[in-house]
């Protein structure tokens, strides 16, 4: 397995900031604009598969496996709280529209710009789907770039 | 008309890479699918579909198939 040339390493890294703003455009425009927290996710996710298949073996203590895992397991369970407080309607009820807190603004009449400010809990959700969802498949990329193939595999 | 345009190119791409005996380019011509089949979804007006398609199929199937072609030969073999 060789190694990249300076090229496309100083390249990936110059790439890696938009890319990665991108996707969290996508995943906080994921009420207003088509995308969301599953594309956004994918997205980030990607970044990182292309800063591993540019640096190899060297960024194999970049990021940390099990830190990752905490995050989308805490992403997972925040999804679930946001889910459970709505109960007193039913799961999943939408308790923050229309309320005037954070994401609560009504959306106002007619045909103008889209106002972020709206939607509720959607937003919120929307965040935590995107943090789940590119620490998971960032792991699986960690998990294919250390994975030791043997001698004889495939021959 | 972009329609038949699109689907042939589709096709092109996929014979091409069943085809190839280098790998590497096997995946490229697979990425290329995939691309062209979002900017399908996207001739379709399903948008959201489409930058699925673009991000999972264009992306990371790609990443994860180079990483694995990293890992072991890129040449198929003539014999099998």
């Amino acid at each position: 397995m060789r190694d990249m040339s300076k090229i496309v390493k100083i390249t990936a890294l110059v790439v890696l900031a938009p890319l990665i703003t991108f996707g969290l455009y996508i995943i906080a425009h994921g009420h207003l604009t088509p995308g969301g927290g599953f594309q956004g996710g994918v997205i980030i996710a990607s970044c990182f598969a292309l800063l591993f298949i540019a640096f190899g073996k060297q960024s194999k203590h970049m990021l940390n496996k099990e830190l990752l895992s905490v995050a989308e397991s805490l992403a997972l369970f925040g999804f679930v709280f946001l889910a459970l407080l709505g109960l007193r309607k039913s799961f999943l009820n939408n308790f923050l529209a229309n309320s005037g807190a954070m994401f609560g603004a009504s959306v106002p009449f007619g045909t103008k710009e889209a106002y972020i400010n709206t939607a509720g809990t959607i937003p919120l959700m929307n965040i935590l789907i995107g943090l789940e969802v590119s620490c998971a498949l960032t792991i699986i990329m960690l998990l294919m770039l250390n994975e030791k193939v043997s001698k004889h595999a495939g021959k | 008309m972009l329609h038949i345009i699109t689907l042939i190119a589709i096709l092109a791409s996929a014979l091409l890479a069943i085809e190839a005996k280098d790998l590497l380019v096997s995946v490229v011509m697979l990425a290329a699918m995939s691309f062209l089949l979002s900017l399908e979804f996207f001739l379709l007006q399903a948008p959201d579909v489409a930058i699925t398609e673009a991000a999972v199929g264009g992306c990371l199937t790609t990443a994860i198939f180079v990483l694995a072609i990293k890992k072991t030969r890129r040449l198929e073999d003539e014999s099998s």
